[in-house]
């Protein structure tokens, strides 16, 4: 039959057939067909020979007109057929993205600890060193050197936690203060965090917390340097500007003592159930350091002065993020921890 | 302590509000906690005469009284108060008044009876909690007045906190004197008139204490009228201050010490036997106080004795035996000074607490005593009669001697960084000080007989601080030598490592250094721990010898939270015995259990294990630049299972334990199986080496990969010595990228996948290089492990 076929039937068969492939293997089976090397189209090229010489060329010229708009039919075809599965593998790959992300789950950081790094980098920046004490502490350090006299109500039975042996807890990071006059010449600036333990808990004050000792020694260091150095220190601290007053007040290793107030970061300073209506709180003791505790780390103190401050780090942390139970640091509760990235 | 408004303007200017009373107070160094009024508000509350009482005739315990709030009126009203009678004077409610808590007093009928207001109690009015019968007034009380004119009641009652350095602000004259210091810059002098003896009998009185008692003033006070109570003027200024009533006596002496600051003890002369003395109490003598209760003294306790024995614990509370009762006609007053160093302490060691022992402790002045006793005994013959006899005055050395002041300019400026003008260092010195002058480098002063706070210059300094305000002190930042940090890298820095665990998934926690002792020696049987003397609770008694310990407790207490997956960690110090010494080690530790993953889709819910945990410290250890000296070595530990316990050695030494809590102690603590502890030694885990930079090879590197099937007990790390040992030097890593057990392989045998990368800094690996290497390999492994090579 095929011997007989006219060209431009074979032409009209073939892109007919082309039209109606629906994958690349069918399109590659008709192209075989006819443009391989057995091919019907290829077969008609071979009968040239028999013809006259001077039919030769225009019949090779159809032939060859015939080749190439099946071969663009086939290109058009495999091009379509291509972007269609392409099209298909897109729509079969297809994810949801809103499903979640697979692995481990974020760890967290402590809000004790946060407020802590948080604390040491703002005074680190000012230039303070970082130092540390003994938990467990003598007398001396903790009391004596402190200008904390024998029969001082902070020394009783009920505020301290003792060892059989006549040593304690510290109760306040301010032994580190001694600790560090006597280590370093002055001049100075020290902070030293850490534990502190008092045995006057009840439901709301457990029996441990942390502090945050200051101390600052040179031969002009002033009331209006600390003044200045905590003020900036608390503005650092909320990241916002803050009225600051300080209280005259009393401990046994400054003179003059001074407790320092805020405006109340809650209510700003309208009053408000958290500062009692008074539009302030109470974050932190400081004052100059006493000539007697001075004295205690070898520092002569008519030719140097200086100051400290400490404060309560969980005080802080409640202050700043609006913790309203201080027993909750320590209960290690997976549903408090998980808030503090 | 508390004070009225009303009782500190009998000694100075107060005209402020309350609410800047308050602030001046506060800011000059006398905190004030609260103030409120002194009554609650309420109305139409005026003075009324009964005129008539009758019994009601409907019901027993009624009365009805005809009152009259003019002298015109003649109001009927029901009453069911016991004490009502006629001629009494009342507080009446008449209709329309509106008592506390918005009661309103409307015109109402009781048992048919019609009633036109109310007769009031204290505790209807808000002025106490005494309900047993109305309210008493005076007779010298007008009818119609107004209660709360009469009764003064828009008074305002500040609670003050003295510092304790500050026992000369623990009374109303104490404070004025210093709220007119600060606020006037003017000294409050507060002479006390005498009351002439009308008798002058004396008892015979000896100081045996030296120093610890050295003034002793007293007197004996005839014929007193010791029931009944208090006038309402007193018992009401009291209530306001929140001290009981309990006799006229005893609301005298606690009046002037209120107001005075002064602390006192009345007897009952009667009951004295012989002379009295001050001494320092015997070895096993015994005291009943005023409390009933019966003290063991020590020989530092000093007491007030006659020759019966003690008969009160000094500066502290009066004893059982000669105390004063509705029958004492005599009294007889001690008005002593007691130093600070004698009373500080005692009370507190007997559980005791008392207003007296408070003052003593904190410095009472010395030179007092002589005008409390006064002051005392005008008011004690006001309010129940009686003749007083002459005021004897013991003592034991001189009279007070002031102490030497002195003040410099230079040190005030440095101190406070600012300047203050010497016009107004003078007028502060003189409002507080006595002898004030000026001298070259300042000025010098006496301190007072009350400021036991002032004794050296940075005292004054403190002074003048205050009194002009701290607010009157710039802020100003300090010029500091300009010294350059630290920045380490010889160790990790705690942040950092507990960042690196923070990111891998871990919770960071704080737990308490002090456990429950029997937790701790469930999990540590024999380790000795730093006991507390005085621990707040038997669950918090003994110092952590590890963090394993509150870990555990933490775990347990989130487990039943309904946490199961928990990976806690937590940085902190352990206590450690050793020898007697003890040793802080700062410590890292961490607890793992449940699932490896969160729950989540695409992954299967396998537990964690050993091998996760140990990721998380191969992590850690990575950090410290330190690939090499690391080693897990199999050991028993007395906490952890054995099998599945390791020893983490650094360098040869141990810096810590990584394990599975041994299944026996999670029985006993009710845990679930399965939960991973580990604890490191931060010092030592966490240095760092030095780092130095390693040439990086240009030459390519090649894998071979050898299935080695060997007995179980071959380990990995035994697997990586020799194949190290056998690589010529070109091993730069291996890894085990499985681990086979089950068919095809023999039981009690494990085939290891391991992965070696090869490599020369010199020249390129050929085939034959590699090929050799790995047959040497090879044959090493069957040497010593006897082990077969699967085909690759």
């Amino acid at each position: 039959m095929a011997e007989h076929e006219s060209l431009p039937s074979l032409v009209e068969r073939t892109l007919a057939e082309v039209s109606a492939c629906v994958d690349l293997a069918a399109l590659d089976e008709v192209r075989v067909r006819v443009l391989g090397k057995k091919g019907l189209l290829t077969e008609r090229l071979k009968t040239l020979g028999g013809l006259p010489a001077g039919e030769r060329p225009a019949a090779g010229q159809r032939i060859n007109d015939a080749k190439v708009e099946i071969q663009t039919a086939l290109e058009r075809a495999r091009a379509a057929l291509e972007a269609a599965a392409l099209e298909a593998a897109l729509a079969a790959g297809r994810i949801d993205v809103s499903l979640p992300g697979r692995g481990p789950d974020a760890g967290s950081m402590h809000p004790v600890t946060r407020t802590r790094l948080r604390i040491e980098r703002i005074f680190a920046q000012a230039g303070f060193q970082i130092a540390a004490g003994p938990e467990v502490e003598d007398d001396f350090h903790n009391f004596e050197a402190l200008n904390i006299p024998p029969n001082h109500p902070a020394r009783a039975m009920h505020d301290t936690f003792y060892f059989p042996d006549g040593r304690l807890l510290r109760t306040h990071t301010s032994p580190v203060q001694i600790r560090a006059m006597r280590q370093q010449e002055p001049p100075l600036a020290v902070i030293a965090p850490g534990r502190v333990y008092r045995c006057d808990s009840d439901m709301t004050h457990p029996p441990m917390f942390h502090q945050v000792e200051g101390l600052v020694v040179g031969e002009t260091v002033s009331f209006a340097n600390l003044k200045a150095m905590l003020h900036t220190f608390v503005e650092r601290f909320f990241e916002r500007p803050l009225g600051m007053r300080l209280r005259p007040s009393y401990f046994p290793f400054t003179e003059p003592s001074a407790e320092v107030d805020i405006e109340c970061v809650f209510c700003q300073g309208q009053g408000c159930r958290v500062c009692k209506q008074t539009g302030w709180l109470e974050i932190l003791g400081c004052g100059m350091i006493h000539p007697n505790v001075l004295a205690a780390a070898g520092i002569d103190a008519e030719r140097w002065q200086g100051y400290a401050f400490g404060m309560g780090i969980e005080r802080l942390a409640m202050l700043r993020y609006g913790v309203d139970d201080l027993r909750l640091f320590f209960e290690n509760d997976l549903q408090f921890l998980k808030q503090f990235p | 302590m508390k004070i009225t408004q009303r009782w500190l303007a009998e000694f100075t200017s107060v005209d402020e509000s309350p609410a800047a009373l308050a602030a001046q107070l506060t800011l000059s160094g006398l905190e004030v906690e609260g103030y409120a009024a002194a009554a609650p508000a309420f109305s139409e509350v005026v003075v009324g005469e009964v005129l008539e009482c009758a019994r009601h005739p409907d019901a027993d315990r009624l009365s009805v009284c005809v009152v009259t709030t003019d002298g015109q009126d003649r109001l009927q009203i029901v009453c069911g108060a016991p004490n009502v009678r006629a001629g009494l004077r009342v507080a009446v409610a008449r209709v329309g008044a509106r008592l506390p808590g918005g009661v309103a007093i409307r015109r109402s009928k009781l048992r048919g009876v019609e009633s036109q207001g109310m007769l009031c109690s204290a505790r209807e009015l808000g002025l106490g909690t005494e309900h047993d019968g109305i309210l008493e007034l005076p007779a010298e009380f007008a009818t119609g007045a107004d209660l709360r004119t009469a009764l003064d009641l828009d008074d305002v009652v500040f609670e003050v906190n003295a510092t304790p350095n500050r026992g000369d602000c623990m009374s109303v004259l104490g404070i004025a004197r210093d709220h007119a210091a600060a606020r006037e810059r003017r000294r409050l002098m507060h002479p006390v008139a005498a009351v002439t003896a009308r008798h002058e009998e004396i008892r015979e009185v000896r100081l045996e204490a030296g120093a610890a008692c050295p003034v002793f003033a007293n007197r004996l006070i005839r014929g007193v009228r010791a029931g009944g109570q208090s006038p309402l003027w007193l018992r009401e200024r009291l209530r306001r201050v929140g001290v009981n009533s309990i006799s006229p006596i005893v609301d005298v002496t606690n009046y002037v010490m209120l107001e005075l600051g002064q602390p006192m003890h009345a007897y009952d002369a009667g009951l004295l036997q012989g002379a009295v003395s001050v001494r320092w109490a015997r070895g096993g003598e015994r005291l009943t106080l005023l409390d009933d209760r019966e003290y063991a003294l020590a020989e530092d306790h000093l007491v007030i004795a006659d020759v019966a024995g003690a008969i009160s614990l000094a500066g502290i509370m009066g004893g059982r035996r000669t105390a004063i009762c509705e029958r004492t006609t005599d009294v007889f007053l001690e008005v002593a000074h007691f130093d600070p160093a004698a009373v500080a302490g005692r009370a507190r060691r007997l559980g005791l607490f008392t207003d007296s022992a408070q003052r003593f402790e904190r410095g009472v002045d010395p030179t007092l005593p002589v005008r409390a006793i006064e002051r005392a005994t005008a008011l004690l013959l006001e309010i129940a009669g009686g003749e007083p006899g002459p005021v004897d005055v013991r003592r034991v050395g001189g009279e007070f001697v002031p102490r030497p002041l002195e003040l410099r300019r230079e040190r005030l400026e440095r101190m406070l960084g600012t300047s203050v003008p010497e016009s107004e260092v003078g007028e502060i010195l003189a409002a507080i000080c006595e002898q004030v002058s000026p001298t070259a480098a300042g000025w010098r002063a006496s301190a007072p007989p009350h400021r036991f706070d002032l004794a050296i210059e940075v005292d004054l300094i403190e002074e003048v601080a205050r009194l002009r305000g701290f607010d009157r002190i710039p802020e100003r930042h300090a010029v500091a030598p300009q010294i350059a940090g630290v920045s380490s890298e010889t160790r990790l820095a705690p942040e950092r490592i507990l960042e690196a665990m923070i990111d891998r998934g871990y919770r960071e926690v704080i737990t308490y250094s002090f456990v429950d002792p029997v937790l701790q020696r469930t999990l540590f049987p024999e380790a000795k721990a730093l006991e507390l003397a005085n621990p707040i609770s038997n669950d918090l008694a003994q110092m952590r010898v590890s963090l394993w310990p509150g870990l555990v407790h933490a775990a347990r207490e989130n487990l039943r939270r309904q946490q199961s997956r928990l990976r806690l960690i937590e940085a902190g110090r352990r206590f450690v015995l050793e020898d007697a010494t003890l040793r802080e080690i700062e410590t890292l530790s961490g607890l793992v259990t449940g699932p490896k993953w969160p729950e989540q889709w695409g992954s299967a819910r396998e537990s964690a294990d050993f091998y996760d945990v140990k990721a998380d410290l191969e992590g850690l250890f990575a950090l410290t630049g330190d690939h090499g000296d690391w080693r897990f070595q199999a050991d028993a530990h007395p906490t952890l299972r054995p099998g599945r316990t390791a020893r983490i050695e650094r360098a040869g030494l141990c810096v810590g334990w990584l394990g599975e809590l041994h299944p026996g102690i999670a029985k006993a603590l009710d845990l679930p199986s399965g939960i991973w502890l580990f604890e490191l030694d931060s010092e030592s885990a966490f240095a760092c080496n030095k780092l130095y930079f390693k040439k990086i090879s240009k030459f390519p590197s090649v894998r071979r990969d050898l299935a080695v099937v060997v007995e179980e007990r071959v380990t990995f790390a035994e697997l990586l010595e020799n194949v190290t040992l056998a690589s010529a030097g070109l091993l730069t890593d291996l890894f085990a990228f499985d681990v086979y057990r089950g068919p095809g392989i023999e039981a009690g045998r494990k085939s290891v996948a391991l992965g070696l990368i090869l490599q020369d800094s010199s020249r390129t690996l050929t085939d034959v290089d590699a090929d050799t290497v790995v047959a040497s390999v090879a044959q090493r492994l069957r040497d010593v492990f006897s082990a077969t090579i699967r085909d690759q």
